[in-house]
């Protein structure tokens, strides 16, 4: 462990920190369930994804053992975050969710009212 | 603690982890809906595997390695389930139809 090392160290922590900053802002101020959890689940990832990769490399630089259970714990969040984002937003919207008013267009609506009428016309 | 600036510097990204948690809290709290409440709370498990790493660090033990692994699995099955839970009303379906 050299001092340019530390410090590359603690940049990276600190780097990813801000970007966990950047997204509970984004969480907390727009206006709609959609826009909220994009916010959340891209800052918040790629936030996370830094702080796990300064571990990675400090546990390798200090103690020369490369951790492969980080670099599991890397893959699984850069892999599993986004899925559950999107799977949450669709139940939001099959769960009719209301838009904010200052969005313009609703591209899913035709297909769910299709959905809708092939489901009336099945069990009727 | 402080005696390093790698210590400095771990300990502001811990700070700031912590407001931005706390953020998240007031989302679940005051959530209008319920996938609201969801999101806020998979983003607190995100934010919780940050935490445990930047501790493992501050400590210099590598014991904490699979906390991490198991918090990112438990909250990407709750959140699954809870999703699915809310569209059809049932976790585990048995008819198969779609």
């Amino acid at each position: 462990m050299t001092e340019a090392t530390s410090y590359i160290i603690g940049g990276l922590v600190i780097l990813g920190s801000l970007l966990s900053l950047a997204a509970a802002v984004g969480v907390i101020r727009l206006p709609d369930v959609y826009c909220r959890n994009h916010a959340a689940s891209k800052s918040s990832t790629l936030g996370v994804l830094f702080v796990l990769i300064a571990a990675m490399l400090f546990f390798w630089w200090d103690s020369q053992y490369f951790s492969a259970r980080l670099l599991l714990g890397i893959i699984f969040v850069f892999i599993t975050a986004p899925v559950g984002a999107h799977l949450m937003t669709r139940a939001a919207y099959y769960t009719n969710v209301k838009l904010s008013n200052t969005s313009i267009q609703d591209d899913l609506r035709d297909k769910k009212e299709q959905e809708e009428a092939q489901l009336k016309r099945v069990r009727g | 603690m402080f005696d390093t600036p790698l210590d400095i510097m771990l300990t502001i990204g811990l700070v700031i982890l912590s407001i931005s948690t706390l953020g998240l809290v007031y989302r679940v709290i005051k959530g209008p809906s319920v996938p609201d409440r969801v999101m806020g709370l998979d983003s607190i498990g995100i934010n919780l595997i940050g935490i445990t790493a930047i501790t493992s660090i501050i400590l210099r033990t590598d014991a904490f390695l699979e906390v991490i692994l198991l918090i990112g699995i438990i909250a990407f099955v709750g959140t699954v389930a809870f999703s699915k839970f809310l569209q059809k009303g049932e976790i585990f379906d048995r008819d198969r139809s779609n």
